[in-house]
């Protein structure tokens, strides 16, 4: 043990700033007084219960929530087919299509949101809560694709040919015999696509206008005139929601063998 | 051509513009039990995925009972494969494996359970009805991919390298069930194998393939005491096979001077009929094994190695001795090509 101790320090100090922030997060929501600081003015919950009566974040988070859980079904249901399609055929240009598939990852957050305020919103004259939707749906594409091709890559052809020959359709055997068998990846997708459209900044950053705000826009923009502790409170429930969701989806899915 | 049930003419299989499959012809009897062997890439598994519908013939037909199926899709065929990964679904029970093709089939709850039941008493697998794929052995899984097969009653079913996978005794249990299933149901059997043994101990007829083409079609006993040519009896276990010229037999390692001459291009011998011990040549032991009954040499001579066997009785030559031997033209099988 004494040998080790500068591998111990190394792991202490990566696990303070991995989670220590979170700590200081959860403290500063506990502040008895007005003003975000660290150490906390004295301990209460006020913060945390005051959260839930601004009215701007009720509205907020439900549209995070719509955007979250309907952009994350829409980028399913093109991506799973996409990623069966270039998983089963070689398609010309598979590659390629890979590569634009994975760009809302590769390129910078900023660039897409400019770029689709640009060229989307501003010409075709989209709503915000569609332009949202719309980008959202994008950049949640690239996690299914990739998520749902690595558990279909594990899934053999021979079983759907198997499934044909015993009567099946391309389109039932692929119902009745894939969909059930990559459905943790299916799932671990959706939950990566989730919270990654859940705190999603940059993108939403641009397509945002009055009234119509994402919740970490909101947050930010909350925080911009009061400088109280509401904030950091929020962003702890919101830390606690996201873990308890990626620890359910681990303890009952394994959720990592997929990610 | 009239008891022909499954008839494969002028069939020519290509992946894009590689034909794995140029021209093949096949007649196949109703209730027989066919071997298509061969060393890998020779088409058998291309001829198979053809049968079952996998693939699409380039040119030619396919007829299975009198009806052309060339065009027909695979799930009209009304033909059963058992893969060789057996390609159970995973999530389903044993059970519910069983009876996924019946469902498909607008048929009644308890036909369903009562069909099921019986396919897998026929596989010796009904106490395990509940479990899924997963939980069970190697031979288990085999099987129930057999049933479920079967329980489609096919016109044909075809079995993709059956015994490949499974460990030696398991081997002879399933090449029994086999051939107990065929005599039950009397279904039409192709399988595709490598295995000459395989393909010797379950077939009635055995169809040789090289390079997409029959080399040779009979019961077992002829292709194992006549095959016709040097690359059938290499598969059959012919070792020794030679160049004949005149009085001289010769490989690329050398030749070696006989005191005959035969009408073939080519003879062969079993390390069986190989004389060692006596004889005209002499020759080196580079390798021995022992075998039960006998001890099996490998020797070094003129025409390169040799492979004998020699009875155990005959006391043992060790590595380096050297030995008499002889390659006698009545033990000889005369080859027509290579």
């Amino acid at each position: 043990m004494a040998r080790n101790w500068p591998t111990w320090l190394i792991l202490g100090l990566t696990l303070t700033f991995l989670i220590g922030p979170f700590f200081i997060i959860i403290f500063a929501g506990m502040s008895a007084g007005n003003s975000l600081a660290f150490p906390p003015d004295g301990l209460s919950l006020k913060w945390y219960y005051k959260v839930f009566t601004i009215e701007s974040f009720r509205a907020s988070f439900a549209l995070s929530m719509f955007l979250a859980v309907f952009g994350t079904l829409a980028a399913l249901v093109m991506g799973i087919p996409a990623a069966y399609a270039l998983n089963r055929y070689k398609l010309p240009g598979a590659e390629t299509i890979r590569t634009i598939v994975a760009a809302p990852i590769i390129v910078p957050g900023i660039i897409v949101g400019l770029a689709l305020l640009r060229y989307l919103v501003v010409p075709l004259n989209f709503t915000i809560t569609m332009a949202l939707f719309f980008s959202h749906t994008a950049l949640v594409l690239p996690y299914a694709v990739r998520v749902v091709s690595s558990s279909l890559n594990n899934l053999r052809s021979d079983m759907e040919e198997a499934a044909v020959l015993l009567g099946c359709s391309r389109l039932q055997a692929f119902f009745k015999v894939v969909l059930p068998n990559i459905r943790g990846g299916v799932l671990a997708a959706f939950i990566l696509g989730f919270v990654t459209s859940f705190n999603q900044v940059p993108v939403s950053l641009f397509l945002s206008g009055p009234g119509v705000r994402t919740l970490p826009i909101d947050m930010l923009s909350y925080m911009e005139i009061t400088y109280d502790p509401s904030v950091a409170a929020l962003s702890a429930l919101l830390a606690f929601l996201s873990v308890a969701i990626v620890f359910i989806a681990e303890k009952f899915l394994g959720f990592s063998r997929y990610v | 051509m009239s008891d022909a049930f499954v008839s494969l003419t002028d069939l020519t299989l290509a992946y894009g513009d590689t034909v794995a499959v140029p021209n093949l012809n096949l007649d196949i009897r109703e209730g027989e039990l066919i071997a298509l062997l061969g060393p890998s890439g020779c088409g058998k598994t291309t001829t198979m995925r053809a049968i079952a519908g996998l693939m699409t013939a380039k040119s030619g037909t396919i007829k299975i009972d009198n009806r052309d199926v060339t065009r027909v899709a695979a799930n009209k065929r009304g033909i059963g494969l058992v893969f060789q990964s057996y390609a159970l679904f995973p999530h389903l029970s044993a059970f519910e494996n069983v009876a996924f093709g019946l469902r498909l089939k607008k048929m009644s709850q308890s036909d369903i359970t009562t069909r099921t039941e019986a396919g897998l008493k026929t596989v010796g697998l009904s106490h395990l009805a509940d479990r899924k794929p997963a939980e069970m052995s190697g031979g288990q899984q085999q099987r129930l991919a057999l049933a479920r097969s079967l329980v489609m009653e096919p016109k044909v079913l075809l079995l993709d390298e059956p015994l490949s996978n499974l460990d030696a005794r398991l081997r002879l249990e399933m090449r029994n069930e086999l051939q107990r299933v065929q005599r039950q149901t009397g279904v039409t059997m192709v399988f595709v194998t490598h295995d000459q043994s395989e393909a010797l101990a379950l077939a009635d007829r055995i169809v040789l393939m090289r390079d997409g083409l029959i080399e040779q079609i009979g019961t077992p006993d002829e292709l194992y005491n006549t095959p016709k040519t040097a690359f059938a009896a290499d598969f059959m276990g012919f070792e020794n096979i030679f160049q004949l010229s005149g009085q001289t037999l010769s490989n690329d390692a050398g030749q070696l001077r006989v005191p005959y001459t035969a009408d073939a291009p080519y003879l062969g011998w079993r390390p069986g009929d190989v004389t060692i011990g006596a004889g005209d040549h002499q020759g080196h032991v580079t390798g021995v094994a022992f075998a039960g009954q006998h001890r099996e040499y490998v020797l070094d001579t003129a025409i390169g190695f040799i492979r004998a066997d020699a009875d155990v009785h005959i006391p043992a030559y060790a590595i380096g001795d050297p030995v008499q031997f002889d390659l006698p033209l009545q033990t000889a099988r005369a080859l027509v090509s290579a």
